[in-house]
């Protein structure tokens, strides 16, 4: 019952900040969101679950209770955590919490609705990790567009209703997309119930009939490409991805957090859970074309990084390389690929939402975000340098953050995998690490280097603004220095997973 | 002490004595408070009690009222929950709505006879009856149309209801009585029998036609649909509520009745109309015609209107899949789809009642930045708008997904995929009114003095239960199939 506690808690936190005075939301938000954090770290403390939830592996904390019982489907109230989703858990709680405590300097009016609508977000990212149905788990993945395209549009920037218009009708026709493909999945399988593992197991079965006029292998495969669009868009892909910088760039730095930080892992996720996990024979047959999909959106968003003069808009086109990499590891389908994958859906999680932060104290002090605009800040921010600067290291990969123990795990997989030429494809791939510390020693160099130069005077960042961009560099750290705290359950779940799909290393 | 089995209608009935009786004996200004009182208090009863039946079994065996003609059975029951918990919502906000007009009592009494009528159409069980309850329906729902007789537009409305209404049920009885000619019965269960095999093929096919004409109109299904945005726009908000989600429900389930017990698919064969191919080419234009429209709109009660003529469609697949291989199923969602649908749509409207309470104008314009003064209102909007269009907020997004899977299922899953096509489509025109009011900066002031408990409470309580729906959508579901399973017999 701790994963119904925790959304159940989630969401009541959500209305009860809703009804709050303006004057006190943040405080009461912030302080509602522990709840679901204690709540998320209890389970991570008493973690026990083996193997992979959808390859028939016991989950913990898991749930069964039926729902709906309609004609021959049925639609049961499934949920449950394993070693993949868990961290993706972990890391929706503590950005939640970090993004109520950066919200509070930035937002001035109807600060309850805002605050509320991130705890409702928080909430539906809770109930997309843990879902175990398919049903279940696209009522929470549409949840979440809802209280976006608000945030976005309410309380962004100057062009936040473009932006958000255009967030919600990409990744709403993506989410039909892949509904669609899921839906022609289930009617020409066997399987009535629209749970993870019933589904797997029989497409990995080979149950796939013809349905629509359309042969059973061919229904398979468009199933795969309708999933994989749909992840694809929300992870941001190359060429799915120019919602991207334009709602990264227009939404309120909290948000931003939320977005880059989870939102797209919603994508990359799902496309383990479905994808890799229910497609095993199309993937590997498939693995070159995903890869280079890979390699392009590594350094075409590496690539679009380096031309951009507005700061939030640079780092807004790092999380597109990055997504790329995710895929790297993923379509490698060896242990080292998959697990890494997953691993680095967390760190980048951590680190993209320094950067932001980082962004976030550039603006607010200085009035603005050209990068020709503002040098020389390091003096003047000190502190907040540091952090950016730490951000940043992570970010390209420095040993000892998390960053470095993601990459290095991708790369090892994808050398090792199984498809043509794969050590071509991730040395190519790999290449993209080089611009991406090229642009990110850039982004340092204009606005923390060099002599003074700002249209505003600049004032230390205050200790409460900085509190959640320390936090987060620590987190990385962390991980960086003890990847085993969240490696060894992410393998257990992947290792899994592996073996059914005959990968290696 | 056991009930009478007809007891929801019975409730609606006396009630709308009640409120006539009321307001001759107690003849002062202030008694609205007891018409809406009464006219809610007998809806949602009768709503109640008709659950509690459900609940309890009764009807599980049909039980047969008046030589047959009415039919007390799970599906009627399932229909008078509907209709019945619309009628409440509707006669709670007009607590508000009809506060300062004259002839209250005839209003909530006409609301009342007519749920009656609906509700009775659900559970008609000879072509007399039916066409009886609908007439009960239809002539108070021309006179609340024109309830605001100094407004032009409702006039207007009450007129052109009227009108179309009146040629449609000359349409609708002479397709009965050609029907009768070719049979003699006029009870479904003699029908059924008397069709198969029936000489007169000719005769019979007009009937059908003519039938399926009747129905059309009553449901604002294309091409009979084009009464239906000026009379919903004319009317009075609750009305425009109580006519597009009631009446509309009422109309399917009597459709329901004559396609399944009078005139099912099996026994057809030789009459040479192939109504299922038309019923399916009807879902699939009515579907497209009415998203399409709404997309084009201004104005936000025609929109409505129109999405509401997208979403007969929707339910015309279930038609459209009688006689196939899994007709219970199909006609369950259908069902429950008309109970949630009955929810969100009238909260829509109801909002729109708000607003007009306001004085906020027509257009998408005039809603711009009303969330600023409202925002529980706007909330309880966006909520019915994205569950109207399918985004699982609220119950819409599951009826819809097994109206679609019943679709599939049986074989049509080209109207299942134009279904979701015009589900993706129907959700830029619903999110553009949600983005007017909560994203859009106001362009002048909202003069909002009060807060009409009524409307605001029935668009709450609509709010509610559309999302509570979608939790308990088991439930829900369970129910519609059982009523669903009565008129298949599967």
């Amino acid at each position: 019952m701790l994963i119904e506690a925790l959304l159940a808690v989630t969401f009541a936190s959500a209305f009860a900040v809703l009804l709050a005075p303006e004057k006190y939301a943040g405080r009461l938000a912030a302080a509602l969101s522990l709840l679901p954090l204690v709540g998320s770290l209890y389970a991570y403390a008493t973690f026990d679950a083996s193997g992979n939830a959808v390859l028939g592996g016991t989950p913990a904390f898991e749930t069964t209770a039926e729902w709906i019982q309609a004609g021959a489907y049925t639609i049961d109230w499934h949920v449950g955590l394993d070693g993949i989703s868990l961290p993706l858990v972990l890391l929706t709680t503590v950005l939640t919490t970090l993004a109520v405590v950066a919200a509070w300097g930035d937002v001035s009016e109807r600060k309850s609705l805002f605050y509320a609508l991130l705890l409702f977000t928080e909430a539906s990212l809770l109930g997309v990790f843990s879902a175990l149905d398919f049903f279940v788990w696209f009522v929470f993945w549409e949840f979440v567009l809802v209280p976006m395209y608000f945030l976005v549009s309410v309380y962004g920037g100057p062009r936040r209703r473009y932006a958000a218009i255009k967030f919600f009708v990409y990744t709403n026709v993506a989410s039909l997309v892949l509904f669609v493909g899921l839906m022609a999945l289930v009617v020409a399988t066997p399987v009535t119930s629209f749970e993870f593992g019933a589904i797997a197991a029989a497409v990995r079965a080979g149950e796939v009939g013809s349905a629509f006029g359309l042969a059973g292998s061919t229904i398979t495969a468009v199933a795969f490409l309708a999933l994989f669009f749909g992840f694809a868009v929300k992870s941001a892909f190359v060429p799915f991805h120019t919602w991207l910088p334009d709602a990264y760039t227009e939404a309120p730095t909290a948000v931003t957090v939320l977005l880059a930080g989870v939102v797209t892992k919603m994508g990359t996720y799902s496309l383990l859970r479905f994808n890799v996990t229910m497609f095993p024979d199309l993937l590997r047959e498939w693995a070159l074309p995903l890869a280079v999909v890979a390699v392009v959106t590594v350094l075409y968003g590496s690539l679009a990084a380096l031309a951009q003069r507005d700061a939030k808009r640079l780092v807004a086109y790092t999380s597109i390389p990055s997504m790329g990499f995710v895929l790297l590891g993923l379509v490698a389908t060896t242990s080292y690929g998959v697990a890494g994958a997953t691993f680095q859906m967390v760190s980048h999680g951590l680190l993209v939402s320094v950067l932001f932060l980082g962004v976030g104290y550039v603006e607010n002090e200085t009035g603005t975000r050209m990068l020709d605009k503002v040098s020389g800040l390091a003096d003047r921010m000190p502190v907040a340098a540091a952090v950016l600067v730490a951000g940043a290291f992570g970010y390209m990969g420095l040993p000892l953050m998390s960053g470095f123990a993601g990459e290095f795990f991708v790369f090892t997989g994808s050398f090792a995998a199984g498809y043509a030429n794969a050590p071509l494809v991730t040395a190519v791939a790999m290449f993209g690490i080089v611009v991406v510390a090229g642009y990110l020693l850039r982004l340092l160099q204009r606005v923390l280097m060099g002599p003074f130069e700002a249209p505003e005077s600049v004032s230390a960042v205050s200790r409460r603004d900085l509190a959640p961009a320390v936090v987060l560099v620590l987190l990385s750290i962390l991980l960086g220095v003890a990847p085993g705290t969240l490696m060894g359950m992410i393998q257990n779940a992947a290792g899994a997973l592996v073996g059914v799909l005959g990968g290696g290393l | 002490m056991e009930l009478p089995a007809l007891t929801p209608q019975y409730v609606l009935g006396l009630a709308a004595l009640l409120v006539l009786a009321a307001d001759a004996l107690w003849p002062t200004d202030r008694k609205n408070s007891l018409l809406a009182g009464i006219a809610t208090l007998a809806s949602a009863g009768s709503a109640g009690i008709a659950a509690w039946f459900l609940a309890a079994g009764v009807g599980v065996t049909p039980l047969s009222r008046f030589d047959g003609a009415l039919a007390v059975d799970q599906f009627a029951l399932f229909v008078t929950v509907i209709v019945g918990s619309v009628a409440a919502l509707v006669s709670l906000a007009s607590y508000d709505y009809v506060r300062d007009e004259p002839h209250r009592a005839a209003y909530y009494s006409l609301v009342l006879l007519a749920t009656a009528g609906m509700s009775l159409m659900g559970a008609a069980n000879s072509l007399v009856t039916g066409f009886v309850a609908l007439e009960l329906v239809s002539l108070p729902a021309y006179a609340l149309a024109a309830y605001l007789k100094h407004d032009e537009g409702s006039v207007e409305a009450g007129l052109k209801y009227f009108l179309i209404g009146a040629l449609s049920s000359g349409v609708l009885v002479y397709g009965i009585a050609l029907i009768y000619a070719a049979t003699g019965v006029f009870g479904f269960d003699a029908l059924a029998s008397a069709v198969a095999g029936n000489e007169h093929v000719e005769l019979l096919g007009v009937g059908i036609v003519m039938v399926i004409g009747g129905f059309a109109f009553k449901t604002a299904s294309v091409p009979f649909h084009f009464w239906a945005p000026e009379a919903y726009e004319g009317a009075p908000a609750p009305v425009s509520a109580f006519l597009s989600s009631a009446s509309k429900a009422a109309g399917f389930a009597l459709a329901f009745r004559v396609f399944t017990l009078a005139l099912p698919a099996g026994t057809l064969a030789d009459v040479g109309v192939p109504w299922p191919v038309v019923f399916a080419v009807l879902a699939a234009v009515t579907m497209t015609l009415g998203n399409f429209a709404a997309a084009t709109q201004e104005n936000v009660k025609r929109m409505l209107a129109y999405s509401s003529i997208g979403h007969a469609g929707y339910v015309l697949i279930a038609l459209a899949a009688l006689g196939g291989p899994a007709e219970t199923f199909v006609v369950g969602a259908a069902l429950a789809h008309l109970l949630v649908y009955g929810f969100m749509n009238t909260g829509a409207f109801l909002v729109v009642a708000l607003a007009e309470q306001w004085g906020v104008g027509r257009t998408f314009e005039d809603y711009n930045g009303l969330a600023r003064e409202a925002p529980v209102a706007c909330a309880a909007l966006a909520v019915f708008l994205f569950s109207l269009a399918g985004i699982p907020v609220g119950a819409g997004a599951l009826s819809k997904l097994f109206l679609f899977l019943g679709a599939v299922d049986s074989g049509l899953w080209w109207l299942a995929a134009l279904g979701v096509v015009n589900s993706a489509l129907s959700l830029f025109y619903y999110s553009r009114l949600v983005k007017a009011v909560w994203v859009n900066e106001p362009e002048g002031d909202f003069d909002i003095r009060e807060r009409p408990t009524g409307i605001y409470a029935a668009v709450i309580v609509a709010a509610v239960a559309t999302v509570a729906l979608l939790v308990g959508f088991g439930v829900v579901s369970d129910a519609a199939f059982s009523a669903a399973s009565v008129l298949v017999g599967a």
